[in-house]
């Protein structure tokens, strides 16, 4: 097994801490019951994007399952492994296009944002949906509405949050070619 | 919140359990009971989730918040599915029994009503087992058996450090909350949706930044204490393994494979009375 380096270790987390109270804390309930509006999406795309697709994975599955616990309701583990596969594709894709989180301008912002429209798409109207028809065999038109708003409000709430996240991390970072000679 | 996580210190046999055994446990009871629709199996589950309940000396009173909001759950769901698909049963069962004729799709048949008593039964016995474990189980001592029961110890040691700075971030997030409110930031029910999600991200900014700081800091700390150096480590709140942990992980074993069985001799995982 690969070994992990231990910045990536830590990296998880403290990002499932961030991505569990941000969940348990802030979420917003929408109009379509059990399916909350949840910022939490947008830290963890941001996260996937400069820790990789790895940690992604365990950053959504860890905080995922620990809200779930928390609330004490049962773990819900169709939806906590549509998290995890989140921020695998997100991370992923984050390679795939070469995104530079440290200097992301407005044509990394649009990969950025057409990737998590495509992986919140795959997440929540087909990795989410399909396991729960396996596993609690409910009809498919109410995983779809659930899938649906949940998709469309993760994604919006991504394209604001996690946008900003990007922009504010690039300005803290020293841009490649920020020193000139002098004459 | 200070007790987030809902662990009840008392003293009984399922509090005496090892956390590895009770995470076998809870992982083998939850397939069993996920993968299979076998009503009979699922009353049995819920019987022996109660008695389990009764076992750890749990109050209804301790557990009567998290109840509350299964309950409601349960309800909305079935709710929701009755409003989608009020002929699901029909097309699992393959037969129509129309008890109250209703306009348009809704007729209340019997094949519907049977599908909701299981899809509540499956709830019903999903449910309390988590709330069992996370209620007699130290939150420290999670960490630990997840090491054991084979997760590596670097990612068990990420759910550790996930648990320990949860206060912290929650913490930080509330004094940054606070400052931004005392700059003029709405964040209470009366702004709009659109200002609340623009306050939040007000606050998450600072908060992921300095957590991404504290990252650095923490694995610069770990690096030079020699972390991930060794094959294995010890864990500070383990327990060793007793009968009782072998006995209950055993019987939660034959459980799946009795779940297993049935779904294979049953043809299905569906449980059907009407054929």
């Amino acid at each position: 097994m690969k070994k992990f380096s231990v910045k990536s270790i830590v990296a998880i987390g403290i990002g499932a801490a961030l991505f569990f109270v941000l969940g348990r804390f802030v979420s917003i309930p929408s109009p379509v019951p059990n399916t909350n509006i949840s910022v939490q999406y947008g830290l963890l795309a941001f996260l996937a994007v400069v820790y990789g697709p790895v940690s992604g994975a365990l950053i959504g599955f860890i905080g995922h399952t620990l809200i779930d616990f928390s609330f004490g309701s049962g773990i819900w583990w169709s939806w906590v492994i549509a998290s995890a596969v989140f921020g695998l594709l997100m991370g992923l894709s984050a390679k795939v296009l070469k995104m530079d989180e440290a200097q992301i301008g407005k044509k990394g912002l649009i990969k950025f944002n057409l990737a998590q429209v495509v992986c919140h798409l795959a997440c929540w109207m087909v990795v989410a949906p399909v396991l729960d028809v396996y596993m609690m065999g409910e009809p498919w038109d109410k995983l779809i509405a659930q899938g649906l708003m949940a998709g469309i409000a993760n994604t919006v709430t991504t394209a604001i949050v996690g946008s900003l996240l990007c922009v504010a991390y690039a300005a803290t970072k020293t841009k490649a070619g920020s020193l000139s000679k002098e004459d | 919140m200070t007790n987030l996580f809902n662990y009840i210190d008392r003293s009984s046999p399922i509090h005496r359990l090892s956390g590895a055994s009770k995470l076998v446990c809870l992982l083998l009871w939850s397939v069993a009971a996920m993968t299979s629709f076998y009503t009979p199996l699922l009353v049995f589950l819920t019987v022996l989730a109660l008695i389990l309940f009764r076992m750890a000396k749990l109050r209804i009173k301790d557990v009567s918040f998290t109840l509350g909001i299964m309950l409601v759950y349960i309800a909305l769901n079935n709710i929701l599915i009755f409003l989608f698909s009020p002929a699901h049963g029909v097309e699992l069962y393959g037969s129509r029994t129309v008890l109250i004729p209703l306009p348009g799709r809704y007729s209340i048949t019997a094949e519907q009503l049977f599908y909701h008593l299981n899809v509540i039964l499956k709830n019903a016995c999903t449910i309390p087992p988590v709330i069992l474990f996370v209620c007699t189980t130290n939150p420290s001592e999670f960490a630990a058996s997840l090491n054991r029961i084979g997760v590596s110890y670097r990612i068990s040691y990420s759910v550790a450090l996930a648990l320990r700075y949860i206060p912290d971030i929650q913490r930080e997030y509330h004094d940054i909350s606070l400052a931004q409110q005392a700059r003029g930031v709405e964040m209470s029910k009366k702004a709009n949706l659109i200002h609340r999600l623009k306050a939040a991200s007000t606050i998450l900014i600072p908060l992921v930044l300095s957590s991404m700081e504290r990252i650095e800091t923490i694995s610069n700390a770990m690096e030079l204490r020699g972390f991930g150096k060794g094959k294995k480590r010890t864990w500070y709140a383990s327990h060793p393994f007793t009968p009782a942990d072998y006995v209950s992980m055993i019987f939660c074993g034959l459980l799946l494979i009795a779940s297993l069985a049935l779904t294979a001799i049953n043809g299905g995982r569906f449980f059907n009375p009407f054929r």
